[in-house]
């Protein structure tokens, strides 16, 4: 167990080798394969879980190696509260999307290689400690992402994929000036945790184009994580790349690939430019009003159920901002109020957890209703409740998290964005309790047209979900009420890291020349 | 060094002629069908002479009294060429456009251009500049137009040869210029008059330099000298197109570096020193400009391309533009940084021509449709069109993206005044990935997926491999290219 990082990471692709090497007519060797290489990857976080000291913020299982010296690009690995329960995330979802996909017809080899790939992407951005490799990872879910949509996707998928494709690397190419910038104004390093350490002071004074470098650079790496997150304006790709990619994909695009976005603005704009956050905690609460109200808006405008759960997607990560932006009640200026802080970004990860499992449950359960009528017309169903006894439960309760309600796990993580945020931005806390209204109106509105009122005669013969897909969403269902009732387990292993987080910010913003 | 000397130096040049002349004696004693023996010929030929330069590699020192330098700089860049013209030759003997010809002649003037390149990389001399371009120039003349009985590859030879007349006459106008006003051809002694030049000659130098840059540009077809390039490269036979797009280009590129850095500046950058210029005229800006433009005329007009063919074409001028955001800077890493590009799109590119060349063969079509489906139907073209344009766009893990971050490295270690190319150099990325994945897209999202497999022969699989794993393998380790760079950089010659 001494390289478990790098295992994790390198687990999938060893199983998509594996898979290149077994004849193309021999589908279920291929699915099992990958089942089994996502299963075992699912085991090994579990086990670093069990290993990870919860009461040190500090990084863990840290590993080293040398990669181009004369560049000081070096491979390192680290994981901290912060990062354990996005790979744990990651590993779980995978592992389910494997099943969820099980029933892929078209060129099953390459599917189940690419979905290995973008599993190593992943799984390589929320461990990685060394800029370089962070940015490669960055960049290898890409490609397969592309592939995933644009192959398997819905009628409009290459248009998807290329406008998802374009928006992303747009972000990563100013992310990549960012990462330049730091470099040469801090030392010549790409060492995360080096950064972490000198950037704060390195950046103070230096000035760009008569700018200080660190708004130049935070808005540079601020746009590369926000068009993953996705923020407004920059969200116009997520809708479509959701509701065109085949259900597994669309579950790990809004399980995982939204909470890179936010999980590098935590890990390197927080980390490495305490004084951006002052400087910008306002606009990024504001973002985050914004977020929560257009995406409820839009979500209660849909027609199509697929599109309604992505755009409630843009609506959840609007609380994950404004809970970010509540780190700074922790300083003087604002009364050092640190139970606010804790609570805000607390909330703000605690949110990336749930999102991930709610919104997976509710792509999954999309797919489930479009498998058997073949459209997601919000309108063309009703009365499935009589018909789906046990969807309709099912769904019930996804879609109860999914609006925050009470004794889910959604509701809890809502709940500590808004204690957190409320001493420092009243206005908008409250203008965004909007979002919330809306919130339970798309949802509910949604659930009453599909399942109550007349049975469609079309569908008197559909039948209720099966056990494969019960064995997908069950666990999903199972970890939000848990979490719901009883959230201390996962907040044990975030807070020590977060509250190392939080003092650094606080106890090395300056205010000089910002 | 006087010449009876010098020509102990010389001997890659030497076995290179000699091996120019058995081929073209040796084509005299066989048939046509076995006329592709010759390529063979050129190619041990050429191994030979790249022994012969890694012998010299650490020699520095100048020849035939002060016209070429022999120096690791000038070695990189012929090894380089060397490369280059194995790959173009081995695929020349698959290609089906060619068979129909003699192709004697065609190695021989394939070896001869390598010669001419050879001495376009070593030049220090005005004179000696002139006249290896026109060497390398003419030849490819007569190449781009060997498919004698198609008109697309006679109108191909005619223009480029309109437009190499042209502008090899601005540039030559120009030199003559530089001549005039500091009396010599050696760039040494032109750096040293230059410096002490008056004010009142900026303008006359300004106006010799954008001249000069003139018959540079058409080599590397920067915009606005870049008109023949799409024309040419689809006219011409895919091997030459293939060879044009990267011999060439490195070998202007070397002649570029070698001029701006030891006329117009003080050679320091060479040695990863900070230089200074030697004079005010704004170069540096001027080649900024450049580069942005061309670039971005490249990329724009390749979306619109339905030729494959063309559309690399464009794309090649764009890659100009990326090599050409790090020439202003003129510092070690940047030098650095192009002669590593140069190293990384010999093999994406050359490999991408090669799938071309590949696809003609078996479906006898360039365009975008001719690829439908293509990705089911010969998966090995799928994947290895995939990786290049992959490292062509300069997506991470590959080839193109080390090179471009190396430039993007270099411009924002050089200082803020340049940061502004970084944004325009990424933007452009993203422009290109539009247009190279439209390939990918064509090849494994449109036509029908059918069951019959073709594998292309063995001998164009091999070269396939043998350009598309370096794209991935120099994305992920390329410790060693840095380290053989930089050793060829840090003995350039400065002074004699």
């Amino acid at each position: 167990m001494e390289h478990i990082l790098s295992w994790l990471i390198w687990l999938p692709i060893i199983g998509m080798v594996a898979i290149a090497f077994i004849p193309r007519e021999k589908e279920d060797v291929i699915k099992i394969t990958a089942a089994v290489t996502t299963g075992l990857q699912f085991i090994l976080t579990l086990l670093l879980w069990n290993r990870f000291d919860t009461n040190d913020g500090a990084m863990q299982f840290v590993e080293r190696a040398e990669w181009i010296p004369s560049f000081n690009i070096a491979y390192i690995l680290g994981v901290d509260g912060l990062s354990l329960p996005m790979a744990i995330l990651t590993a779980m979802l995978c592992f389910i999307g494997i099943f969820v996909s099980w029933n892929i017809k078209k060129a099953v080899k390459g599917y189940f290689a690419l979905f290995l790939l973008l599993d190593t992407g992943i799984m390589g951005v929320f461990l990685s400690m060394d800029f370089f490799l962070f940015y490669i990872f960055w960049e290898v879910m890409l490609l397969p992402m592309y592939f995933l949509i644009g192959m398997w996707g819905g009628p409009q998928r290459e248009y998807a994929a290329i406008k998802f494709f374009l928006y992303t690397l747009f972000g990563s190419v100013l992310m990549l000036v960012g990462i330049l910038g730091l470099y040469f104004s801090c030392g010549q390093t790409f060492d995360i945790l080096e950064l972490t350490r000198v950037a704060p002071q390195a950046l103070q004074g230096v000035m760009w184009w008569g700018m200080s470098a660190i708004k130049v650079i935070w808005v540079l790496l601020f746009i590369g994580f926000a068009i993953k997150v996705p923020v407004f304006p920059f969200h116009t790709w997520l809708p479509l790349a959701h509701v065109e990619a085949p259900t597994a994909i669309s579950v790990l695009l809004a399980g995982i690939l939204l909470k890179l976005g936010v999980y590098g603005i935590i890990r390197i704009n927080y980390g490495l430019m305490p004084d951006g956050v002052y400087w910008f905690s306002g606009a990024l609460a504001f973002l985050g009003l914004i977020n929560v109200v257009w995406g409820g808006l839009c979500a209660l405008a849909q027609k199509d159920l697929k599109k309604l759960v992505a755009y409630s997607s843009v609506n959840h990560m609007g609380y994950s901002l404004i809970g970010m932006a509540a780190v700074i009640a922790a300083s003087e200026a604002n009364g050092l109020n640190m139970k606010a802080a804790q609570a805000g970004l607390g909330g703000a990860v605690f949110q990336m957890f749930n999102h991930g499992t709610i919104s997976a449950m509710l792509f999954i359960l999309v797919g489930v209703v479009y498998e058997r009528a073949h459209h997601r017309e919000i309108e063309g169903f009703g009365g499935l409740a009589s018909q789906m006894p046990i969807y309709t439960g099912i769904t019930a309760l996804a879609f109860f998290a999914g609006l925050g309600l009470p004794g889910l796990s959604g509701f809890i993580s809502e709940a500590m964005c808004f204690i957190g945020a409320f001493p420092v931005f009243k206005a908008i806390v409250i203008a965004s309790t909007i979002g919330i209204l809306l919130n339970a109106a798309y949802f509910l509105w949604a659930f009453q047209r599909i399942f109550f009122g007349e049975l469609n005669e079309k569908y008197k013969d559909m039948s209720d979900i099966n056990y494969l897909e019960l064995f997908t969403v069950v666990p999903l269902l199972i970890i939000t009420i848990f979490f719901g009732i009883y959230p201390a387990p996962f907040l044990d292993i975030i807070s020590a890291s977060l509250d190392g987080i939080i003092n650094h910010v606080v106890s090395l913003a300056t205010f000089v020349g910002i | 060094m006087t010449n009876l000397q010098s020509l102990s130096f010389f001997y890659p040049e030497l076995i290179l002629t000699s091996v120019i002349l058995v081929a073209i004696i040796y084509d005299l004693t066989i048939d046509k069908s076995k006329s592709g023996n010759v390529g063979w010929v050129l190619v041990l030929g050429l191994i030979a002479v790249a022994g012969a330069v890694c012998i010299q590699e650490n020699r520095v020192t100048t020849l035939f009294t002060n016209s070429i330098v022999l120096d690791p700089f000038a070695s990189f860049f012929k090894l380089v060429i060397i490369l280059a013209t194995i790959f173009v030759s081995i695929v020349s003997l698959q290609s089906n456009e060619l068979k129909e010809y003699r192709k004697g002649e065609y190695f021989t003037l394939l070896g001869i251009v390598t010669f001419g390149l050879f001495l376009m990389v070593s030049t220090i001399d005005l004179i000696m500049v002139y006249i290896s371009i026109e060497i390398v120039s003419i030849m490819s003349f007569v190449l781009a137009g060997y498919l004698k009985q198609n008109t697309r590859s006679n109108e191909a030879a005619l223009k480029y040869v309109v437009y190499g007349a042209f502008s090899s006459g601005v540039m030559l106008f120009g030199l003559s210029y530089i001549y005039g006003l500091t009396g010599s051809t050696n760039y040494f002694l032109i750096a040293k008059a230059i410096s002490q030049l008056e004010q009142s000659a900026n303008p006359v130098l300004l106006i010799s330099v954008i001249m000069v840059l003139a018959g540079l540009g058409y080599k590397i077809s920067a915009v606005p000298f870049h008109f023949w390039t799409p024309d040419v490269y689809e006219g011409s036979p895919t091997t030459i197109t293939a060879f044009l797009s990267v011999a060439p280009k490195a070998g202007a590129f070397a002649l570029m570096i070698r001029f701006f850095n030891q006329v117009f500046a003080d050679g320091g950058a060479m040695t990863g020193l900070d230089y200074y210029s030697v004079t005010l005229i704004p170069w540096a800006n001027i080649l900024s400009l450049l580069a942005v433009v061309t670039m971005t005329l490249g990329n724009v007009v390749a979306i619109q391309q339905n030729n494959i063919k063309r559309m690399l074409a464009y794309s090649s001028i764009a890659h100009a533009g990326y090599m050409m955001l790090a020439l202003p800077v003129m510092s070690g890493d940047s030098i650095q940084a192009i002669m590593l590009y140069i190293v990384m799109y010999l093999f994406m590119n050359l490999g991408a021509f090669f799938v071309v060349i590949t696809v003609k063969n078996n479906t006898g079509g360039e365009t975008f449709d001719d690829y439908r489906g293509l990705g089911w139907e010969m998966p090995l073209i799928g994947v290895v069109m995939t990786i290049f344009m992959v490292s062509l766009t300069g997506l991470p893990p590959s080839a193109g993206f080390v090179g471009k971050f190396y430039i993007f490295a270099s411009l924002i270690k050089a200082g803020e005044e340049f940061y502004w190319l970084v944004i325009a150099g990424g933007i452009n990325s993203v422009i290109s990935l539009y247009y190279y994945f439209r390939v990918v897209k064509v090849m494994y999202f449109e036509g029908k997926s059918n069951e019959s497999i073709t594998h292309p022969p063995t001998v164009m699989s091999t070269m396939l491999l043998l350009t598309a794993v370096p794209s991935v393998l120099f994305g992920i380790y390329w410790k060693p290219i840095v380290i053989w760079i930089h050793n060829s950089l840090s003995f350039f010659i400065q002074t004699f």
